[in-house]
């Protein structure tokens, strides 16, 4: 078996392996911690395939950013199994479509090349072309007109999120120093004078 | 030495590309930890200094064996876990903390040949690896079950993650202008140049024309790295010692270990980046990884100064200045860079 293959293998089973511990896991802190193991061994796979850009990518965005806030989330609910156990039956059939649909889905993909994945034709790249460089090229230039609408739309979603959790400007606590200054003494104590009383 | 590596080379056979590997990684993995121990000590006594005290100076000549001293007492110390926490996390935690501090070091580059693996996109590399540093810190908060420990952890992952863009920012400007993801080429940008050509090397570097990058990285790398003023994951004055607040031991040493490697790979970043890596300053002198050693060193200086300067940041202070400072400084420097490099006035062809 080739080193490549190996490796290949190596980084598979361990992707399918935390993929089904994200859903088997009673803890949803360690399911979280599979799904960021699964993404990592994802952007092993895409480095495999000389996708080093997709690669790193996969790791700087989905590990060091949106997992960290996910986990920051997950970590602090509070999740009883047994309560969410109570509707497994009811939910069964939605679910069930919802997976055959998935799996049909996924077996038209695979099937198309299934036993051609090793030998997939991913192109050997010359040296000293950058496959950084070649995506910039085409986003700017082919695609630029849908990588606009993908930033547009997600512009809308970071104002839609803000306007959602935004509550209104709290009061200011800064201090006006001309006012403390102006302050006189009969404006902060009051000096009473009371007759002494006799104690019984 | 190519004989040498001839010899070797035959008694290893086909293993031999691996035995090199390792060994290329110890060469690099141990003067590392070695920089680690002794920069703890110049800590100390440099904020000694500045506070007019002496600093350590009772373990061998002028204090130098203080921190092998602590090192083996670190290593004797029991390692207590906690008993309603989650002991394999909580294990794991200090390894995924130092993991990426060292990991990131295989595409720093020391001089033109000198690097482990010199992959077009090493500044992405480093950005994906060392965003990475921040799991340690938030699952040992959460794995001890400690509320100390979690606040720790909690406020550890806001500020990493949102120091982060400013970082990527200043470092988008840095590629821009070397119009290269890969740290030899952007040290080779620097060194071109009008001043570079006048023998004034040092006005070439990167830190002029993009002063205000230099300035929000660096900030930013102080914060990333969770050292003082930003200490706030830690902050003893409110929650203990924070996301470390249960480990004792070597599990508390790796820890140590990885805020201090991660501090000596900021300053490595920032050397090559904005500092022009091994060029020397002025054209009679030759280039040479000494230079590279010296800037770094000047750099951990800035993080010991700080920390022996300024009181700590109050939390929302923290988050201002990363959001709506930093933020909108990079968004405008970016802009600017972007229509200078269009202009006829681009210095960086």
């Amino acid at each position: 078996m080739e080193f490549k293959t190996a490796v290949f293998y190596f980084l598979s089973a361990i992707l399918v392996f935390a993929s089904l511990r994200v859903i088997t896991a009673r803890n949803a802190v360690v399911a979280v911690l599979h799904l960021i193991l699964a993404f990592f061994s994802a952007g092993g796979v895409w480095a495999l395939l000389q996708a080093e850009f997709l690669a790193i990518g996969i790791v700087l965005i989905y590990v060091g950013a949106v997992m960290v806030l996910f986990l920051f989330v997950v970590m602090m609910l509070d999740i009883n199994i047994d309560r969410l156990r109570e509707k497994f039956w009811s939910y069964l059939p939605l679910g069930l479509i919802v997976g055959l649909v998935m799996l049909f889905e996924l077996g038209a993909v695979l099937s198309a090349n299934y036993l051609g994945v090793m030998e997939s034709d991913a192109p050997q790249v010359p040296a000293g072309v950058s496959n950084t460089k070649a995506l910039g090229r085409l986003i700017y230039t082919d695609f630029v007109y849908p990588f606009e609408l993908a930033s547009v739309v997600l512009l809308v979603a970071i104002v839609a999120a803000i306007a959602i959790t935004y509550r209104g400007r709290k009061p200011t606590k800064s201090t006006d120093p001309a006012k403390q200054i102006r302050v006189q003494a009969k404006d902060r104590v009051r000096v009473l004078q009371m007759p002494s009383e006799k104690q019984d | 030495m190519d004989a040498l590596l001839q010899y070797f080379s035959g008694m290893f056979g086909s293993a031999w590309p691996l035995v090199w590997s390792l060994a290329k990684i110890v060469a690099i993995v141990a003067p590392l930890m070695l920089a680690v121990a002794y920069l703890t000590f110049w800590e100390r006594k440099v904020i000694g200094w500045m506070q007019v005290r002496i600093g350590p100076n009772r373990v061998g000549p002028w204090g130098l064996l203080q921190p092998i001293a602590d090192g083996v007492k670190l290593l004797l110390k029991e390692i207590i876990i906690p008993t309603k926490s989650n002991t394999w996390i909580f294990l794991m935690a200090p390894g995924l903390a130092i993991a990426p501090a060292l990991a990131a070091w295989a595409v720093i580059p020391f001089n033109d040949n000198l690097v482990l693996a010199n992959i077009d996109a090493s500044l992405l590399y480093v950005m994906a690896i060392t965003s990475m540093g921040v799991y340690g810190i938030i699952l040992s908060g959460w794995a001890s079950n400690s509320k100390y420990a979690f606040l720790g952890g909690l406020r550890a992952s806001a500020q990493m993650v949102s120091y982060e863009i400013s970082m990527g920012f200043a470092l988008i400007t840095v590629l821009m202008v070397s119009n290269s993801l890969n740290f030899v080429d952007i040290v080779h940008a620097q060194q071109k140049g009008v001043f570079a050509d006048a023998g004034l090397g040092f006005l070439s570097w990167n830190w002029l024309p993009l002063l205000p990058m230099f300035v929000v990285y660096l900030i930013s790398g102080v914060a990333e790295t969770n050292r003082a003023p930003f200490d706030l994951a830690e902050g003893e004055s409110e929650i203990v010692a924070g996301f470390h607040a249960e480990y004792s031991g070597m599990a508390f040493a790796l820890f140590f270990l990885a805020e201090y490697a991660n501090m000596i790979l900021i300053s490595a970043l920032v050397s090559i980046m904005f500092l022009g890596g091994w060029a020397s300053p002025v054209g009679f002198l030759p280039d040479c990884t000494l230079w590279l050693f010296a800037k770094m060193s000047f750099i951990l200086l800035l993080f010991l100064w700080f920390r022996a300067t300024f009181p700590r940041y109050r939390y929302d202070q923290l988050m201002r200045l990363g959001w709506k400072v930093f933020i909108p400084v990079c968004l405008v420097w970016l802009t600017l860079i972007g229509v200078w490099m269009m202009s006829p006035w681009n210095i960086w062809k």
